[in-house]
């Protein structure tokens, strides 16, 4: 009987133990093992050094709307109320500078042996109109673009902020809606005349010789020379750069974050800046830089003495296929 | 003078949304506009934070600088407002904003936009004070009434804070002692280029 009671004391104080460890081997293990929540947030500093922004989730269809800091805004900030109007100020002002300088040192090229009274076809109908469908746009496009840079410190003052704002919207419709003509003729200007614009040896030793505009007789030319080529090629690049940029701006956020849309709008006033600074060169070449220069984009014909010093290696051609077709290359004025 | 500003505590956010709710009922916001958003950062992840964010009423604000026409100006209170009878809808304040508060009721047409929108502290506009016209551009002006903005009224658990910064800032620095944590107040550093003690 002693023994009996001694095996149910030892059954019991052995389920007794099992029982206190079972139930306590589920408390052990509810503890926390190594997630600390509050440890684990993020900070706002951490995650601007890791990423420069901060983008989580939202329950809104605008992604956009995700992003919850983007510092580099302040950065292209910076850039375009600063540096931007350097830029631009020091290009602009600096080549209408220049080219005041000239004209006043050098006057207008002239014409060495006076006019002949004979004329000869330069451009054609088709030439003439690319040119001027690419260069009225250009002009207008230039104008608005520069106004949303520029305007709000140069020309806001003088037509307060009513008359300034209605002036601004239509001007940015302009420019975006004639962007597509600057486009298509820029196309055509390429296609047209990329044959006659590649450079030569001849194109080298025009610009030696400074093309004649620093003394000197100028130099031999194609029909384009060396100036008017980098014209052709900045017009080409610069006009591409602004049509490529231009477009990621005219369709904002179809592909492109924030960011793109920023760099997007650097690269395009950057490069629009320097390509009308250029171009204020061509339009001064092209009016009062040159005597019978103008004419030839006006109805197409020049004086023939203006292309046997202008452009004699073009003169050779046109007027040795002339020489069994006078009347074609040559006609008198009229 | 106080200097308005919002401070969103994001340990005590729990991304009801209800701040954005009220902003758009109060301020008659048309569809796709949102003034105010939640965003969710760690979303289902150990430390988890959502912030409310809308404009931050900057300090030097970079969407007044970078603005074509100059449309927008601040007040005495330091709000950032902007006039829908200037803005050209070009986009720029968009692209100058670290926060993404402004927004365009257009998405089509070439970007043309139409005028932009954005949190106004309920502040309203440059129109006459609770005018009508105020209210259909710029939605309700509370300030006038010497009320704050709703979002923060509004916040279940008053982790959005918004009046006097001075004032703001102390109850959070207060907070943060009393619990012992705090991720800081969001956006500070960027808006206003100082933080809070904590």
């Amino acid at each position: 009987m002693a023994k009996l009671f001694a095996q149910i004391r030892i059954i019991a104080g052995a389920l007794a133990l099992a029982f206190v460890v079972a139930t306590a081997m589920p408390v052990a293990a509810q503890q926390p093992s190594s997630v600390n929540p509050t440890a684990a947030a993020v900070k706002e500093q951490q995650l601007l050094q890791q990423l420069n922004k901060i983008e989580g989730r939202g329950t809104i269809p605008d992604v956009k709307s995700y992003v919850l800091e983007h510092p580099a805004g302040r950065a292209w900030r910076e850039y375009h109320s600063v540096t931007l109007k350097w830029i631009g100020g020091i290009a602009i002002f600096g080549i209408l500078a220049l080219l005041t300088l000239y004209y006043l040192w050098h006057g207008t090229m002239r014409i060495e042996e006076g006019r002949s009274g004979r004329t000869m076809l330069r451009f054609n109908a088709f030439e003439r109109f690319v040119h001027w469908l690419t260069a009225v746009s250009f002009v207008i496009l230039a104008i608005t673009g520069l106004n949303i840079s520029f305007g709000r410190s140069l020309i806001l003052p003088w037509l307060g902020p009513s008359a300034f704002s209605e002036w601004s919207e239509w001007a940015k419709f302009s420019h975006n809606y004639l962007s597509f003509a600057f486009m298509i003729g820029l196309v055509l200007m390429f296609l047209m005349w990329v044959a006659r614009n590649l450079p030569s040896y001849t194109d080298f030793v025009w610009f030696k010789n400074g093309g004649g505009m620093f003394g000197g007789k100028e130099p031999p030319a194609e029909k384009f020379n060396g100036g008017e080529k980098l014209i052709f090629w900045i017009s080409t690049f610069g006009g591409g750069g602004v049509i490529v940029t231009g477009f990621v701006l005219l369709f904002p956020f179809y592909g492109t974050t924030v960011a793109n849309m920023e760099l997007a709008e650097i690269v395009h006033s950057v490069v629009a800046v320097l390509y009308v600074s250029a171009m204020f060169v061509h339009i001064y070449m092209g009016t009062i830089g040159v005597e019978g220069a103008f004419e030839a984009m006006a109805d197409g014909h020049v004086d023939v003495n203006w292309a046997k010093e202008r452009h004699s290696i073009w003169y050779e051609e046109e007027t040795q296929g002339g020489a069994a077709a006078p009347g074609q290359a040559m006609r008198p004025a009229e | 003078m106080a200097r308005m500003k919002f401070l969103c505590d994001a340990d005590r956010c729990i991304e009801c949304n209800a701040c954005v709710t009220a902003c758009k009922n109060e301020n008659e916001v048309p569809w796709g506009i949102n003034r105010r958003r939640v965003v969710t950062l760690n979303d289902g992840k150990p430390g988890e934070r959502s912030i409310s964010m809308a404009c931050m009423h900057c300090t030097d604000a970079p969407c007044a600088a970078v603005c074509p026409v100059n449309c927008f100006y601040t007040t005495a209170d330091a709000v950032v407002l902007h006039s829908k009878d200037l803005c050209i809808g070009c986009g720029y304040c968009f692209y100058a904003c670290p926060f993404g508060a402004p927004q365009y009721p257009k998405v089509t047409n070439f970007g043309s936009r139409g005028k932009m929108d954005k949190c106004t502290f309920c502040a309203g506009g440059p129109e006459e004070d609770n005018s009508k016209e105020e209210y259909e551009k710029y939605g309700s002006n509370r300030l006038a009434e010497g009320k704050l903005p709703l979002c923060a009224e509004m916040c279940s658990t008053k982790s959005l804070l918004a009046g006097d910064g001075d004032v703001i800032a102390q109850i959070y620095k207060e907070r943060v002692e009393k619990r012992g944590y705090g991720s800081g107040a969001w956006g500070w550093q960027t808006a206003y280029r100082e933080s809070i003690a904590t």
